[in-house]
């Protein structure tokens, strides 16, 4: 691991990521030999790699372009081009924009939430020496290996009112977002402290000689520096939140304590045996366009934060 | 190795609080109790709420909200559930095990949960003093029945239907649709020798509730049951297994194709739709779609319906539903069964007819007159209800349909089909004890 | 806990630490006022849980019926090993799956590893070749890095329905193969569907952070090596596979353990109770909504254990360096060292890094 992150030792310093990385590239050997067949390779290589990538999800534009009624026809183009399946994801029926906005308040409220403990754990697991440190951090690479399956049998026996000293939590915000903590916080954690481990530490003892309390040093210096890495643990762990379904799938029952994945697998047509693929394709566009466009936007970082952490 | 000792320790960790744990564990063995139901008061009144899965039809709504109009302190709110009936049955366990705390004081029951329901107390006894079903489906009412005791109100029904490719069969100068899977077969060989590439016939065979549903038709045709009328498993009889190798039979000899594994009720609705199929077992549903004028079904006005093909005559349906139960631990019972009785009073059920399509449970709405001018099926669908069978009623259902769909589908990829017959025979006995 | 605590007045490896750290007055106590919201938001989120499992998996509800009544009693009774034994033996569950017939929870247990080894291994391999050929490339990174980040950003249960939606029987697959091919039943070919999927979402991934790797390696040893003489098999099998082994073999691990809990991609796409492709996860998830909690929770044991056992072979034998913290790598080298030096006084410094295989 370390060496993946040494690798990315530019990312604190913003931009700089892709110069070194692109520069590395060019100096590839293939450039120098500059040889013809090399080039003709690799471009074909680069364009079936794009092709593997993007054919899949192709599939399932066109087929949301299509007409609902031909949800199952194999034309490689939509004849007609129609958004009638988008409109009928929108359907009262599927609930879809209250799914959405629950997507956005678990995600958006998980992300708060994991930062807010991450950042000072990862802080203290980066740059303070003390004795456990070593089970904290196997605490918390142990959460991440572990199968969701085991955290929900106990918690849904548990939120589902069994025990007298538990309430009930089904269907609530909270059902659904302390359990996605357990993959969140560890995901989060652990970008952070490979963040914060390649902050020089020279800046903190500076701002100390110049007067600075730790955690005014932590405010003031760090945390300004790390914004790039908190900005992509944001991003990475509100992406992993906002794909998850199987606690959203076990504690969001009610047809208003849904969210978007779980919703989009539960479409129905017009009758109780429909499967209407259309609006189905439809709304996994929905669900997947944003993260697209993050992702197209903050690539660079995401990348740079998926190397460091090695997490999913 | 960093991570080895980080394991290590866990590992050491976890066994100390293991140890620790079943310690404590010891002390608590029995939580719930099933809640007794000999105090309920049918006469209190006050606001409820109805539980039941999707709104498909988007209707249900719509009627509650002609209750609530006239009904302003007793009003009613929709709670609906997932469209899985796994699902939904989930959620009414665990409303019942966490003591109500989900609020659900009427549910919709699947005809395959009253046993389980009933058994485990999810649902209360109905006095029959209070729920009059006078007037309502045998069928229907047996099926909302365990131990002689009434725990759902019916509410729905459902059958299955033989639809039938009416112009292709009179141009092969075929007068009547097919009593026997023989007679269905030789009318089969006229028409797809006009007709190639046609399947003959369309059933449901992916593994999931509806091959259970199927593979119970073809059994039940046969003259064979699931269970016998002591709750014996009897699914190895010979009478079963004839059922169970014509199924085989139409499979190898290309009536049914292979295909079909992995069809439910909708692919094999589209495959009748587009002209594919000349006979396909399905449930009324099927009708109103098949007749759609938009340019999805090629085959408008071009079928009809007939009661499904068994080995020595007309063969029988198994019987689906919902019916409306009424939890433990729900309140305001009053209103309750005001609501149960008016929602499923003839003339409520008639316009539920209307806007779904689903089957009434009320007899004599089987020949209304503005009814069957409508759903020209109803005719059919009536006889096909009136010798339905039920799905064996056993309080571990879930197991029974897995059993059954294991031991059917690997009949169908080509197993042994008696030893996979017999071993479910063992399992059934095993799980209806 | 007591084994976690190093010894605090331990000289650190004075090659790694070499000045004193300033924050070192009461950094105990403030590491622990930083660490303790994270550790207790774990403890509630997963600390308890596992007690409940624990517990849990040695309890079984009752089922009796009573035969007059037909009503069921209430409880559950402590049943020991019960239902780990009960799954082991079949007792409960014999199923038809690809393996033949098997009892249900031994069925999923080979197809949590036959998935997770073919899966891995497609992912590996077709992972560092797109490495390579991105690593080649000196146009158009930024296209390819936004592509092969599609399939990682898709949530997996809309990727679970669109290969529903392309493997249907009248499907798009089946129409460029030119056969019928059931890909949603239950069997061997649902089997391979499963696998297309999963090496289509992440196969890019691995390739991401072999990438990675592979960047680090400076341009000049490929130079020095084709002066030597070497072949490109050569080079890759001497230069770029040992100097990206260390992020691959993380990478893997990560993708083996998520792989071997695998839920979302075979409930979604090919749906609860199909026993070609079920999961150990899928089954516990199966019994647990059936209520029967006991049983699953011991199949979700079962199924960390497994991962325990996995991630520590992989720590053991490929040498992943999970943690990469320096400092606990120096304390746990400097514990080491001290339990050699109890032993064997004289050998104590020479086997302090040897046993670091990986850096």
């Amino acid at each position: 691991m370390s060496t993946t992150t040494g690798s990315m030792a530019a990312v604190p310093t913003e931009g700089n990521l892709l110069s070194t990385e692109e520069l590395q590239t060019l100096n590839k050997p293939g450039r120098t030999l500059g040889s013809r067949i090399g080039g003709v390779a690799s471009i074909t290589g680069i364009v079936l790699i794009i092709l593997y990538c993007i054919i899949p999800f192709y599939w399932m534009v066109v087929s949301s372009l299509r007409l609902p009624s031909m949800g199952l026809s194999n034309d490689f183009w939509p004849n007609p081009m129609s958004i009638e399946n988008f409109k009928a994801a929108f359907e009262a029926k599927n609930n879809f924009p209250r799914a959405l906005l629950n997507s956005v308040i678990v995600s958006g409220t998980t992300t708060v939430l994991t930062l807010l403990f991450g950042i000072v754990a990862a802080y203290a697991l980066a740059r303070l020496r003390f004795a456990a440190k070593g089970i904290v951090l196997a605490i918390i690479i142990g959460c991440s290996m572990f199968p969701g399956i085991t955290l929900i049998i106990p918690l849904l026996k548990m939120f589902t009112g069994y025990y007298s000293w538990f309430p009930n939590w089904m269907n609530t915000y909270q059902a659904l977002i302390v359990p996605s903590l357990s993959f969140g916080l560890p995901l989060a954690v652990w970008n952070l402290t490979a963040f914060f481990r390649q902050l020089p530490v020279e800046l903190e003892h500076a701002a100390m000689v110049d007067g600075c309390t730790p955690a005014q040093a932590f405010r003031r210096i760090i945390l300004p520096l790390a914004a790039p890495g908190v900005f992509t643990t944001t991003i990475l762990t509100f992406i992993a939140v906002w794909n998850e379904y199987m606690i959203a799938l076990t504690f969001g029952v009610d047809k208003n304590m849904k969210t978007a994945t779980v919703a989009l697998s539960q479409f129905t047509g017009a009758t109780q045996f429909d499967t209407p693929y259309g609006s189905i394709m439809a709304a996994g566009v929905i669900v997947t366009v944003p993260l697209l466009i993050m992702v197209l936007i903050f690539q660079r970082r995401i990348v740079a934060g998926l190397t460091a952490g090695g997490v999913k | 190795m960093t991570f080895h000792h980080s394991i290590r320790r866990l590992a050491v960790l976890g066994v100390g609080l293991g140890v620790a744990l079943s310690a404590a564990a010891c002390g608590s063995s029995d939580t719930t109790d099933t809640g007794s139901t000999s105090t309920a008061d049918w006469t209190k009144k006050g606001p409820i709420n109805y539980v039941q899965g999707k709104d498909t039809s988007g209707s249900v709504q719509k009627w509650i909200d002609v209750w609530n109009k006239d009904h302003p302190d007793e009003k009613v709110t929709l709670i609906e559930l997932s469209d899985k009936a796994d699902e939904q049955r989930a959620s009414m366990i665990q409303n019942h095990n966490n003591k109500g705390a989900s609020k659900y004081d009427i549910i919709s029951v699947d005809v395959v949960w009253t046993a389980e329901f009933a058994a485990t107390g999810v649902v209360m006894e109905l006095p029959k003093a209070e729920f009059d079903t006078t007037g309502y489906l045998p069928a229907a009412v047996d099926a909302a029945t365990y131990f002689d005791k009434l725990y759902a109100f019916p509410s729905t029904s459902d059958g299955a239907m033989l639809y039938y490719r009416k112009d292709l069969l009179d141009a092969a100068k075929v007068t009547a649709p097919p009593k026997t899977w023989d007679e269905m077969k030789a009318i089969c060989k006229t028409v797809i020798a006009d007709n190639p590439g046609m399947t003959c016939y369309g059933g449901q065979f992916q593994k999931y509730e509806g091959l259970t549903c199927n593979i119970a038709e073809w059994i039940n045709s046969a003259g064979g049951q699931f269970l016998d009328k002591d709750g014996k498993p009897q699914v190895n009889s010979p009478e079963a297994m004839a059922g169970v190798n014509a199924l085989l039979d139409s499979f190898k000899d290309g009536t049914i194709s292979k295909e079909q594994l992995t069809w439910q009720e909708e692919p094999s609705r589209q495959a009748f739709q587009d002209g594919k199929l000349v006979f396909l077992r399905n449930w009324p549903y099927v009708y109103a779609n098949a007749q759609k004028t938009d340019g999805s079904s090629k085959i408008v006005d071009k079928f009809a319906v007939a009661p499904i093909p068994g080995l020595t005559d007309y063969g029988v349906s198994t019987l689906g539903g919902h019916n409306m139960g009424v939890p433990a631990e729900a309140s305001n019972l009053g209103t309750v069964k005001a609501f149960t009785l008016w929602w499923n009073n003839q003339e409520q059920q008639k316009v539920h007819v209307i806007a779904t399509s689903n089957a009434p449970t009320i007899e004599t709405l089987y020949t209304d007159p503005d009814l069957v001018k409508q759903f020209p099926y109803l005719t059919t669908l009536h006889e096909s209800i009136l010798k339905a069978q039920s799905r064996p009623k056993a309080v571990k259902y879930g197991d029974v349909t897995a059993a059954i769909q294991d031991a059917t589908y690997s009949a169908l990829n080509g197993s042994d089909a008696k030893a996979a017959f017999d071993t479910l025979q063992t399992k059934l006995v095993e799980l209806t004890k | 806990m007591s084994t976690a605590v190093a010894p605090k007045d331990v000289k650190i490896d004075p090659n790694k630490k070499v000045k004193k750290n300033v924050l070192s007055d009461g950094q105990g106590r403030l590491a622990a006022m930083l660490v303790a919201p994270t550790m207790l938001v774990i403890l509630f989120v997963v600390g308890i849980p596992i007690l409940m499992t624990i517990r849990e998996a040695f309890f079984l509800k009752n089922t009796g019926i009573d035969p007059t009544t037909g009503l069921v009693g209430a409880g559950e009774k402590f049943v020991g090993f019960g239902n780990f034994t009960n799954a082991i033996t079949g007792k409960n569950e014999v199923v038809p799956g690809v393996w033949g017939q098997l009892p249900r929870l031994v069925n999923a247990f080979l197809n949590n590893m036959f998935f997770t080894v073919i899966c891995v291994v497609i992912e590996t391999i077709l992972g560092v070749a797109m490495a390579l050929i991105m690593a080649r490339a000196f146009k158009g990174t930024g296209l390819v890095r936004a592509a092969i980040l599609v399939p990682w950003a898709i949530p997996t249960i809309v990727s679970a329905m669109m290969w529903k939606l392309i493997f249907n029987s009248a499907g798009v697959a089946n129409k460029i193969l030119g056969q019928t091919v059931l890909w949603l039943g239950d069997g061997a070919p649902s089997q391979y569907a499963i696998i297309i999927a999963d090496v289509w979402k992440t196969a890019p991934f691995i390739g991401l952070l072999t990438l990675a790797g592979l960047q680090t390696i400076p341009a000049e040893v490929y130079e020095a090596a084709k002066v030597d003489g070497a072949s490109a098999w050569q080079q890759f099998t001497r230069i770029t596979l040992p100097m990206v082994k260390p992020s691959l073999v993380v990478a893997v691990l990560f993708r083996t353990l998520d792989t071997m809990r695998m839920f979302d991609l075979p409930y979604g796409m090919i749906g609860p109770r199909k026993y070609s492709v079920e999961t150990l996860s899928m089954f516990a998830y199966d019994e647990a909504n059936n209520v029967r909690y006991g049983p699953a929770a011991a199949y979700s044991i079962l199924l960390f254990i497994l991962i325990v056992i996995v991630a520590f072979l992989f720590v053991k034998f490929l040498g992943a360096d999970v943690v990469g913290d320096e400092e606990v790598k120096a304390i746990n080298d400097q514990r080491k060292r001290m339990k050699k030096m109890h032993k064997d006084a004289a050998k104590a410094r020479t086997t302090v890094t040897s046993g670091e295989g990986v850096q």
